[in-house]
């Protein structure tokens, strides 16, 4: 990590995780052959805080980006960053497409159920019940559909490699990120295919809540729908 | 006096207040500050550095690098 403090709000998971990345980053030695895609969202400004080489890419579009980076580099680590309205909405078709092709890449998907960035509106992965700037009486059902699952989604694709939902409300599940994180990174280097992890993480401001508050919200509410654990592991 | 093993230091510009670190602290040494840092942040701080076990668990929750235990 660059020694900058970073422009989330109290309690925002993208901060801890960016810190995992950079942790793991570190520990396998790979920082000056690291290439990292950072997404529209929260977290597009990741680039002045990553101490690896960064790159943009359109809203929803860091698989393709990260595919092409990684076809020219095979032998750089090339991962991709992103949010869950970047990933489960606008992008859905990069990221099946990706997953389908079987690219070498990782992909880190920070899913905090909002879109962030933007005022806290519904985005695909919000929980049934839950009010957000755009789900006014709630999302409901039969309006507004179920909150999308995209590793399951995932899971059928022969071209997928690696999959696993990990959270961080507590030590023990930060723990546990970091080392699905580390795995997705050396199923990559190991030339094995597409990896990917999601990550369950708060957003105090737009679940209307304190950060500690929002952490016992996810233990609660949010793993009762996502359920953590490997989905698919064939490396 | 037992020798202290850890040296845990909180950077109070960067605390953004969110308490994460006071609620994991298995020693409950970590509280909010009646200060405020230039930001405006009421931060943490640490009330008994001698009781610190040096476990780390408030440094891994922290979203904004923090604290630092040596
Ligand atoms: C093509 C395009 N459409 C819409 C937007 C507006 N926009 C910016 S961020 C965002 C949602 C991001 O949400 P998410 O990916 O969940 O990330 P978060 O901010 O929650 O971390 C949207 C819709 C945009 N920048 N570009």
């Amino acid at each position: 990590m660059k020694d900058a403090p970073t422009h989330y709000c109290p309690g925002c998971g993208h901060g801890l995780v960016h810190r995992l990345i950079c942790e793991c980053i570190d520990e396998m030695g790979l920082r000056d052959t690291t290439i990292a895609v950072a997404p529209v969202g929260c977290a597009v400004l990741a680039y002045d805080y990553w101490d690896f080489d960064t790159t943009e890419a359109a809203h929803g579009r860091t698989p393709a980006v990260a595919t092409a980076i990684k076809r020219v580099h095979p032998k750089n680590l090339v991962f991709t960053y992103q949010g869950d309205g970047d990933l489960a909405a606008i992008g859905t078709a990069e990221i099946i497409h990706a997953g389908n092709r079987g690219e070498n890449i990782s992909v880190i998907f920070v899913n905090n159920g909002v879109y962030g960035m933007t005022g806290g509106q519904m985005a695909p992965t919000t929980l049934l019940g839950q009010r957000t700037a755009t789900s006014q009486f709630t999302r409901r059902s039969d309006k507004e559909g179920f909150p999308l699952k995209i590793m399951e989604m995932m899971q059928v694709l022969p071209g997928v490699t690696y999959l696993e939902r990990t959270s961080i409300h507590s030590p023990k599940e930060v723990i546990n990120a970091k080392r699905a994180i580390k795995k997705s990174f050396q199923t990559q280097i190991n030339g094995n295919g597409f990896s990917m992890v999601e990550i369950i993480s708060p957003c105090p401001t737009y679940w209307g809540m304190t950060p500690v508050r929002s952490m016992k919200r996810i233990k609660e509410e949010v793993m009762e729908e996502y359920e953590l654990g490997v989905v698919k592991d064939a490396s | 006096m037992a020798e202290k093993t850890c040296n845990l230091k909180i950077d109070i510009e960067r605390c953004k207040g969110c308490l994460l670190c006071i609620e994991v602290c298995p020693v409950k040494i970590l509280k909010a500050s009646e200060h405020v840092n230039k930001r405006g942040i009421q931060y943490v701080v640490l009330t008994d550095p001698e009781k610190c076990t040096g476990c780390t668990l408030c440094a891994m929750m922290c979203p904004d690098c923090a604290i630092t235990i040596e």
